[in-house]
């Protein structure tokens, strides 16, 4: 795994390397070379295997996280290429041409994230919300329990409490007495 | 006898038929749940079944063919039975049978299944077309095995009445054709788990294949008088083979033990063999029954 | 140009919009080529299907419709339609274990031909759309149950973006099953409850939809943005 992160330090702006486990590191590069590194990593390495492409939201840095997993099926072993992008007008290069199953992730962070992968196959299709009209649902500033009370017309007189706090004092009362 | 006494007595047989094969289905499917360990469902459950079918309060139509889909496959129950001789030597109960009725039960027995066809066809669920095509397929090759042997049987017996076959084979069980003629019964019976349409052969209706085949639009009074006509089917086709292969019923206990066991045939190999697809069952029906059955017409010639 | 300052002008116009946008290109007006070359102008969604609103059907009276009752009550064929969790709960229904033949429970493929529909868990509005056009396919007299308490107020999908808190708002519901999620035994016990029911003559679910359908129309469409189907689907 090493030789293959340092291969990678050698020729990309590799800015963090997290190693998960002994058989899955993740490296962090630069946006536009995170087609060029996949293409790499399939043709010369033999990371054939495309696992998934999934985003996370970092509203308090105001990027989204973009990974990309790939799985070597001689060696056994992961890697994950990480890449921020802007969390305005949020758009990415598509890596669809090397794997095809890329482009219904893509769809799907489209609808998800509002993601824009430009060229790719059908992306402006609906994935599976039908007839969705609002920001996005799993950008962190939609707010789902307001949509939700706005929208599903709620029980009254159901109450929610905070999980943490109520398991604590329900199931674990002993050490929820001594802390206070 | 006059007529109006035939036709009441026609009726009365009707009745009894249909009852019977109400009754024989909820034993079936309670033998069948036996099977697999469950106590199955409560012998009076098909009337329920047609009493809360026939009082649904609201049908929606197709068109006219639809309407006329379950009425011909009515016709095609009522219609054997109206032609089928019931009881050896009881005047009453022989209904309308004349010389030539075993070519005109022969036709009827197809007739109900094409008028459904027309039915399903018009409902318009690309499942019904399915299930049509399928049941189609599979009733004209099982119609080719049964067709030979009542044809040697008529050339055995040289004769078409089914009543005179029936009085043929009267004065001993070894008068049966089952013994004087083994061979066109073996076909007979063989194709007989196609004409049941029992577990091996029942893919075109089965409600975990395709939803439910042919009848997929047919709901309230129209599922109604399906499941009507299959209860009198299920007997009036028992009381075919039994007249033809095992000698008739002189009595009205006779012929519901005879049908029982004869629709028992069919449920036990239903019980314990899986259901076949379609082009596997039509090779089936093309293969043994088919080679028995011009085995058959050769041994007579 | 005159603003149409009528809101309820505004919603029917915004609706027509929406449909128009969701409509299927196969279900959209056009022009046809008849075999004989004449121009024939359809349009499906009037020239297909019904249009027409569900009818209210009065029950019988008296000792009939209690004989009727008692012969629904005790013949109950249920849609097979999985939704949730609880569509896993359904099929032990019929192993040797719970067995529900014996209380008159079946289970039928087509919603033409079923009496009770079973919403087993939590809806999202994709689902929800097809569910509702299982329902209004479904033959008068119709029953629906309601499993988990998904269908009761949103059960731990209560502040979800995409799945309904109350299912009552979307279609009349005769009986709740508690529990998350409730067992086959409770299942049967929700049988009973409805077998209950229909004896006493309450389970007029289907009157009660013909009766307040445009709430429950407005209440879908609320929801249900890509509406591109008939109001009833008969």
């Amino acid at each position: 795994m090493q030789d293959i992160v340092d291969k990678i330090r050698s020729r990309y702006d590799v800015s963090e390397v997290t190693e998960q486990r002994e058989n899955l590191t993740f490296v962090t590069v630069e946006k536009d070379q995170v087609v060029p590194l996949l293409m790499q990593m399939r043709d010369q390495e033999g990371f054939s295997h495309f696992v998934l492409l999934t985003a996370v939201d970092w509203i308090e840095e105001g990027v989204f996280q973009l990974t990309y997993i790939l799985n070597h099926p001689g060696k056994k072993v992961d890697l994950g290429i990480r890449a921020h992008i802007n969390r305005e007008h949020a758009s990415m290069e598509s890596a669809h041409h090397l794997w095809q199953q890329v482009a219904t992730y893509q769809r799907e962070l489209k609808e998800m994230f509002g993601i824009d992968f430009p060229g790719s196959p059908r992306v402006d299709e609906e994935f599976f919300l039908e007839g969705w009209d609002h920001t996005p649902p799993m950008r962190r500033e939609f707010d789902t329990k307001k949509f939700s009370e706005q929208t599903y017309f709620p029980r009254p007189g159901s109450k929610s409490y905070d999980p943490r706090e109520y398991m604590k004092q329900k199931l674990y009362c002993d050490d929820y007495e001594e802390e206070q | 006898m006059d007529l109006l006494t035939r036709v009441l007595f026609t009726l009365l047989g009707l009745f009894i038929i249909l009852n019977w094969g109400l009754l024989m289905t909820a034993i079936m499917r309670k033998l069948t749940a036996r099977v697999g360990k469950r106590v199955g469902i409560r012998w009076y459950q098909p009337w329920i079944n047609l009493v809360k079918l026939y009082s649904n309060r609201n049908s929606i139509s197709h068109g006219v063919m639809f309407q006329l889909g379950p009425v011909f496959r009515l016709l095609g129950g009522v219609g054997l039975v109206m032609f089928m001789p019931l009881i050896y030597g009881s005047e009453l109960f022989t209904n309308f049978s004349f010389a030539g009725d075993l070519v005109i039960i022969l036709y009827i027995k197809f007739f109900g299944m094409l008028g459904m066809a027309l039915g399903a066809g018009e409902g318009g669920h690309p499942y019904s077309a399915i299930g049509v095509s399928r049941g189609l397929s599979q009733v004209t090759t099982v119609e080719l095995p049964f067709t030979l042997a009542v044809i040697a049987l008529a050339v055995q017996y040289n004769t078409l009445s089914i009543t005179e076959i029936v009085a043929a084979q009267q004065g001993g069980i070894l008068n049966w054709t089952l013994f004087t003629n083994p061979v066109a019964t073996a076909a007979a019976l063989l194709s007989m788990l196609g004409i049941f349409m029992h577990s091996p052969f029942d893919l075109h209706k089965a409600p975990n294949e395709i939803p439910i085949g042919p009848p997929t639009e047919y709901h309230s009074s129209y599922l109604g008088i399906l499941r009507t006509n299959a209860a009198i089917l299920h007997v009036i086709e028992a009381v075919l083979f039994m007249n033809l292969f095992f000698g008739g019923a002189t009595s009205w206990p006779m012929l519901i033990v005879k049908t029982f066991l004869i629709y028992f045939i069919s449920v036990f190999v239903g019980v314990v063999f899986p259901r076949f697809r379609i082009e596997q069952s039509v090779r089936w029906f093309l293969q043994v029954p088919l080679i028995l059955g011009i085995v058959a017409i050769i041994l007579i010639l | 140009m005159a603003q149409d300052n009528n809101p309820q002008h505004n919603d029917e116009k915004k609706i027509q919009e929406t449909r128009e946008k969701f409509l299927k290109d196969y279900n959209k007006k056009r022009e046809v080529e008849s075999p004989d070359g004449q121009k024939i102008e359809v349009e499906p969604m009037k020239d297909y299907f019904s249009q027409q609103r569900p009818q209210r059907k009065d029950p019988h009276k008296g000792v009939i419709e209690k004989f009727l009752n008692w012969a629904r009550s005790e013949s109950i064929w249920v849609l097979g339609f999985g939704t949730g969790c609880g569509s896993i709960e359904i099929p032990p229904l019929s192993s040797p274990r719970f067995d529900m033949y014996r209380f008159g429970v079946a289970m039928r493929p087509t919603p033409r031909q079923s009496s009770a529909m079973i919403i087993s868990g939590y809806l999202s509005v994709k689902t929800l759309k097809r569910a509702i056009r299982s329902y209004e396919q479904m033959m008068q007299p119709k029953f629906v149950m309601a499993l988990g308490s998904c269908t009761i107020n949103g059960g731990m999908y209560w502040d979800s973006y995409n799945t309904i808190n109350r299912l009552d708002h979307y279609m009349p519901v005769d009986v709740y099953v508690a529990g998350c999620m409730p067992r086959p035994e409770a299942l049967l016990a929700g049988f009973n409850q409805l077998k209950k029911r229909i004896r006493e003559g309450r389970a007029e679910g289907a009157n009660q939809y013909a009766d307040h359908f445009d709430w429950y129309k407005a209440n879908q469409k609320k929801i249900i943005k890509d509406w591109n189907m008939p109001d009833y689907n008969w």
